[in-house]
Order: structure tokens, then sequence, then C-alpha cells
């Protein structure tokens, strides 16, 4: 995946999941199995194939699938469009599994943006990365 | 919450204006000091500084005939906020998938 340098807002969270990747790649693509521990949905582990996320809150997630590495690699986008542009959302989330003695290391990455503020960073790509990650140090120190 | 998001983030959208920004944030500077390494005129300076004030982002105190300016990185808490939100949702998810993947053992 390119390194998209405007995506202004990521999250990654990291777990050590005891149990051997292909069962959590079961988990991660079956839809049944989807719906129990994430969201209602009509997923496809099909590159390209369109699904919805659906949650309790009655919020409907569009989502693409945008890359299928069996028990390796997923990938789909995380859109949530809304009137009103504060709660607009395009967003790209990415699950690795990486094999560990002990089962599995997954990591989650989600990155995104508000649409309106691709367009507010368009003349400035360049340094929004490290920016943000100084940021957090920033806030940090801020207490 | 979410307009003061989005000024934050107009605001620091500007490349000079966010060198500034960080420039403060390694301590306080005047007008002048911070033209000398800013690449632009004083009175664009100026303006920068007026539009991070607005943000919240930057306080000026007089002290004489100079006004000495500092960052207030509180104010970038919203910023923060998007992040340890989904966070908490990713970890409550995950929590979930542990749970399911031990029935599937069964």
């Amino acid at each position: 995946m390119s390194e998209a340098a405007d995506d202004i807002r990521s999250v990654i969270v990291e777990r050590d999941i005891p149990h051997p990747p292909e069962k959590l790649w079961r988990a991660l693509t079956q839809p049944h199995l989807i719906e129990e521990w994430l969201m209602k949905n009509d997923f496809d582990a099909t590159p390209g194939h369109r699904f919805n996320l659906r949650g309790d809150w009655g919020g409907v997630l569009d989502c693409e699938v945008l890359e299928v590495e069996p028990n390796q690699r997923l990938s789909y986008s995380w859109n949530f469009a809304h009137d009103d542009p504060a709660f607009n959302l395009e967003s790209v989330v990415t699950f690795t599994l990486t094999p560990t003695e002990a089962g599995t290391h997954l990591r989650m990455e989600q990155r995104g943006f508000r649409p309106e503020q691709k367009q507010a960073s368009g003349g400035a790509k360049y340094g929004w990365r490290q920016f943000l990650d100084k940021l957090e140090q920033v806030v940090a120190q801020a207490g | 919450m979410a307009f003061q998001t989005d000024i934050i983030f107009k605001t620091l959208a500007d490349p000079t204006r966010r060198a500034i920004f960080e420039r403060l944030c390694r301590g306080d500077q005047t007008v002048t000091a911070l033209t000398a390494g800013a690449g632009v005129s004083q009175p664009a300076v100026s303006k920068h500084l007026a539009a991070l004030k607005l943000a919240g982002l930057v306080r000026g105190r007089h002290q004489g005939r100079e006004t000495h300016y500092s960052a207030q990185p509180a104010a970038l808490v919203p910023l923060t906020e998007w992040a340890n939100k989904m966070s908490t949702f990713w970890e409550g998810r995950f929590d979930a998938l542990e749970d399911l993947l031990k029935r599937m053992d069964q």
C-alpha cells in the first residue's frame, strides 16, 4: 500500500492472540463470524467486493475490499457518509497477521481523513505525518 | 468540538504557519525573532500569529515594547481525541474477537 502523505488521522491497535493465523483469518473473513465480533455484514474476501457493516446503533459503513492475502493481510475501506461533514469519515482498515510461537500477532491500522480536511491539507501534504507524530508528544507533555 | 477540530486543522494546514507554531512549542518568541527564521516578512508573520491566536493555539503577552508569543499545546487535544476514540472501539472489538476464537475451539 502506498504511503499517503495526507492522511492525517491514524490509529494502530495490536494484540497477541493465542490462536493460529488460519483460525484468526476465518474470524476476520467469514460473515457469520465477523458479525459475532464486529458488525452485521455482507462481506466476501474478494478484492473489489463492496459491502456494508451495520452497527447496533443504526449506522451503516460503506466498505470495499482492497487487499486479500490469506492468513496474512486483509484491508478494506471503512467509509461513513454523513450530511454533517464533521461526522464524515473516509478511512482504510488493514489487518496484518504475523505468526508467533504462541499464536498470532494481530495488528490493525486505520488510516483516515475527512474529505474537507483532505482539501484543506492539499498544498501542504508533506509534513502532516511527522507533524502529528510530534503532536502526540507535545500533547503528552502538556498533560 | 468538531468545529474546533476543523479550525485547528485548517489553521495548521499552512506549512509556514505550522513551522511558526512548532518553533513556539520549543519556547516563547517575539515577532522579530520569529521573522528572522521564518523566511517571510514581519507583516506576514504577524498575520500567521493572528490566525494561530484565533484558533487558540498561540497566546501573546506584552512585555515592554514587544509582544512575546507562546504556544498553547493543550489546544491540540481535540486532534488526538479521534484516535483515542477509535483505539477504544478496536480494543473492545478485539476483546469480542478473542471470546469468539475461544468459542470456535469447542
